[in-house]
């Protein structure tokens, strides 16, 4: 179906349900019981489920494909913030015209950046990118004050021209006048279900770039990229130039990027040059080496685990761990509080590191992997279990005789 | 003209900075063949080890004085730091006004323990794996490293004074018969004099002993050197944690020149690694060159006559350059051939 094959169909089907039924999927527990704190089903949450998915999945047709690990996307994600909101500004709270420039001006940028990084490669490459992220944070942060609004960040204002903006349309980015922030509810028994406009905007531009990844990693392109990654210098040798492949790799990547980004302006018509630090870069690596590198849904995977966690793990203070600690007695209670209290809460970056060095020391090929590892393990256990039973039956008849 | 001797004069100390991190940097890609991302948390503990042994030294005894009363009548309550109550308040106020040049003793062993540990314990299950694998679990380490300082000591830039002895700036000016004035701190001065101590002792330290020419020798061909019997091994550990000391060091002298807080690590990273590629990966003169260079470059950048013809240069100026020579030069200022080519 749409020209995949029938294990592709199966997975796109699956992201497809997984993320329009994602409002009663991630709100297992009643909205009034304790466990209410681990549900994920509100909108804010959602949306930064499927934007950073998007990210994720554009990082890795750079870095799951080809090999080049770029520690600069974050760049990327956040030109795509500033053109949509500058669109906003100028044109109209339509989001429309504002993900267009969001995606081309990512895009110009992002063949900019790699025609010069990709001269490079490995280390060097790493480098170069990190560089210029860190050239564009400083230049967003101070240097293009008129543009960026530098520290304060970008935003509307009432003074803003907005050309194109008619009278009835919502004072909010929004499609055709559907505002992104409206949403209805629905309530059944103890449980309060969310569905808002903003968040199956986002789904479905997601359903659209995981389409898209799957058909760009079965393509003769895709191929190719691998090619690149598993021995560049052959290629090289066969007399063919990789530069336009993984320069097309990076737009890509970028484009992704790009609009991920104008997707977090429309969902809150805000954009600052935080986004664009070399720490937003490495969360991006982070969600895609989690998740698995080079597989098809594990950048999607990814993006929700960190995403999820970070939202839990800082909503947890010491009067919940004592909650939960409350069994034990006192002295033991104390003790685990305090031993949990530096990972939780605003510690959140430290379990982050401790994650990123966990996965990367044993579960190279991230999530994934580890599912499969599983898989094989308990595969194997059932041969193991036959055969075991072949041997005694043959010892069996051997004693007989 | 004077306004440029000045700016060039402190570019030397940010310079210096980048030169002792680029050089560490450079020792353990040139011996071990990785690349360290956790290399400016070595930076910031080193100066968090000047902040340590600050708070070490003012450790206080609360006594009562019978002699001193508050306005009630009560006999008041005095907090002295233990090295006054054995040393005596003379003695041992000074060794508190010079924690900082103390904390190089005690920052040595740290970090070369430190060192011993990230290497024997991580790193050395990395040498097999791809650069992409040794980037990311050392970028992990810094984060870890960054946030666990965070907790200990607060998000806070923490102020570690400079001895007494060095409060002030020396004048410039009538050395070099200008009328103007010429002021520069004298403790910048120090922290330029420190680096290049501690680099002309890398230096001499690879050049001139044995152990240092083996290390010479393992970096050229760590294969024929392994052949000949010698446990290359245990003397890249050893490299590292000399790496790690002298990043320390570096951290543990800048504590005055700008108050420690947990990220300063990641910022001078990032320029530390453009220095690094500018230099020319592998090349320990050019590492150091190059780090003085850009340094120097950055704080011309920032003058305001510069600066008015192009704004925010000064912001820029490191990444611009370094971008123009990996394009022209790619190897870098004095990179070797046949190093990290591909």
């Amino acid at each position: 179906m749409f020209g995949l094959e029938k294990r592709d169909t199966l997975l796109l089907g699956v992201v497809v349900v997984l993320t329009l039924f994602a409002p009663f999927i991630l709100n297992p527990f009643p909205a009034d019981s304790g466990l209410a704190q681990f549900n994920a089903g509100y909108p804010d949450l959602m949306q930064r489920f499927v934007i950073f998915g998007i990210f994720a999945i554009g990082f890795n047709i750079l870095f799951g494909l080809t090999g080049y690990l770029s520690f600069g996307h974050a760049a990327f994600l956040g030109v795509g913030s500033y053109s949509a909101v500058w669109m906003f500004k100028l044109l109209s709270y339509n989001v429309v015209p504002a993900l267009v420039l969001a995606v081309i001006m990512a895009g110009l940028f992002s063949a900019l950046i790699g025609f010069i990084s990709l001269r490079r490669s490995g280390i060097y490459f790493s480098i170069l990118t990190l560089a210029f992220a860190q050239m564009s944070f400083n230049l967003a942060y101070s240097v293009l004050t008129p543009i960026t609004n530098g520290e304060t960040g970008l935003q509307i204002y009432t003074s803003d021209p907005q050309y194109l903006q008619s009278v009835d349309a919502p004072s909010f980015p929004n499609l055709f006048g559907a505002a992104m922030n409206s949403s209805t509810t629905l309530f059944f028994g103890g449980w309060t279900f969310t569905f808002s406009v903003g968040y199956y905007f986002c789904a479905i531009f997601l359903i659209l770039a995981f389409y898209l990844a799957i058909r760009i990693f079965r393509s003769p392109f895709g191929m190719m990229l691998r090619a690149v990654k598993s021995n560049q210098q052959r290629m090289n040798y066969t007399g063919l130039n990789t530069r336009p492949y993984t320069l097309a790799a990076f737009v890509i990547s970028g484009m992704y990027a790009g609009l991920a980004g104008g997707l977090l302006a429309a969902m809150d018509p805000l954009a600052g040059a935080e986004r664009m630090q070399w720490t937003a870069s490495g969360e991006v690596v982070l969600m895609t080496i989690l998740g698995g590198a080079g597989t098809l849904i594990g950048p999607v995977l990814g993006a929700g685990f960190i995403k999820y966690f970070e939202n839990i793990f800082a909503k947890i203070n010491d009067n919940v761990l004592h909650g939960w600690f409350a069994f034990m007695p006192d002295g033991i209670e104390d003790a685990m509080v305090a031993i949990i209290h530096p990972f939780v809460g605003k510690g959140w970056h430290l379990t982050l590191g401790l994650l990123f060095m966990l996965v990367v020391i044993f579960l190279p090929g991230g999530l994934v992997e580890g599912g499969q590892r599983l898989g094989r393990v308990f595969r194997r256990k059932d041969k193991n279990a036959g055969s075991v039973e072949a041997d005694a039956a043959q010892r069996r008849s051997e004693a007989a005789e | 003209m004077d306004a440029i001797l000045l700016q060039i004069l402190n570019g030397l100390d940010k310079g210096s900075a980048y030169a002792l991190i680029a050089l560490g940097l450079t020792l353990i890609f040139g011996t071990l063949g990785v690349v360290n991302f956790a290399h400016g948390a070595l930076f910031m503990i080193g100066a968090f080890c000047s902040v340590t042994l600050q708070r070490i030294l003012t450790l206080s005894v609360e006594t009562i004085d019978e002699t001193k009363k508050d306005f009630l009548g009560n006999p008041l309550k005095v907090k002295t730091p233990y090295v006054e109550q054995w040393f005596g308040p003379e003695t041992g106020q000074a060794i508190i006004d010079w924690s900082v040049p103390l904390a190089i003793l005690f920052a040595i062993p740290v970090m070369l323990l430190i060192g011993f540990i990230m290497e024997r314990g991580l790193i050395k299950h990395f040498y097999k794996r791809p650069h992409a694998d040794q980037i990311l679990v050392t970028f992990g380490l810094a984060i870890v490293l960054q946030e666990v300082v965070k907790y200990f000591y607060g998000a806070n830039p923490i102020p570690t004074p400079a001895p007494q002895a060095f409060v002030g700036s020396f004048d410039f000016a009538p050395l070099l018969g200008l009328d103007t004035s010429l002021a520069y701190p004298y403790w910048r001065l120090v922290y330029f004099g420190f680096s290049t101590l501690i680099i002309a002792a890398v230096f001499a330290f690879l050049q001139f002993t044995t152990f240092g020419m083996v290390v010479r020798a393992g970096m050229a061909d760590r294969e024929t050197v392994g052949l000949l019997g010698i446990d290359i091994d245990r003397r890249f550990t050893i490299m590292f944690g000399i790496a790690a000391a002298v990043a320390g060091l570096a951290g543990v002298m800048y504590a005055p020149i700008n108050s420690p807080n947990y990220h300063m690590g990641m910022d001078f990273l990032v320029l530390s690694f453009v220095v690094v590629v500018v230099g020319g990966m592998g090349s320990l003169p050019g590492a150091v060159l190059a780090g003085f260079l850009l340094g120097i470059l950055e704080s011309l950048a920032s003058m305001n006559e510069i600066k008015s013809i192009i704004y925010g240069i000064d912001q820029i100026i490191i990444y611009v350059v370094a971008i123009v020579i990996l394009l022209v030069r790619p190897r870098g200022l004095m990179g070797r051939r046949g190093v990290m080519e591909e």
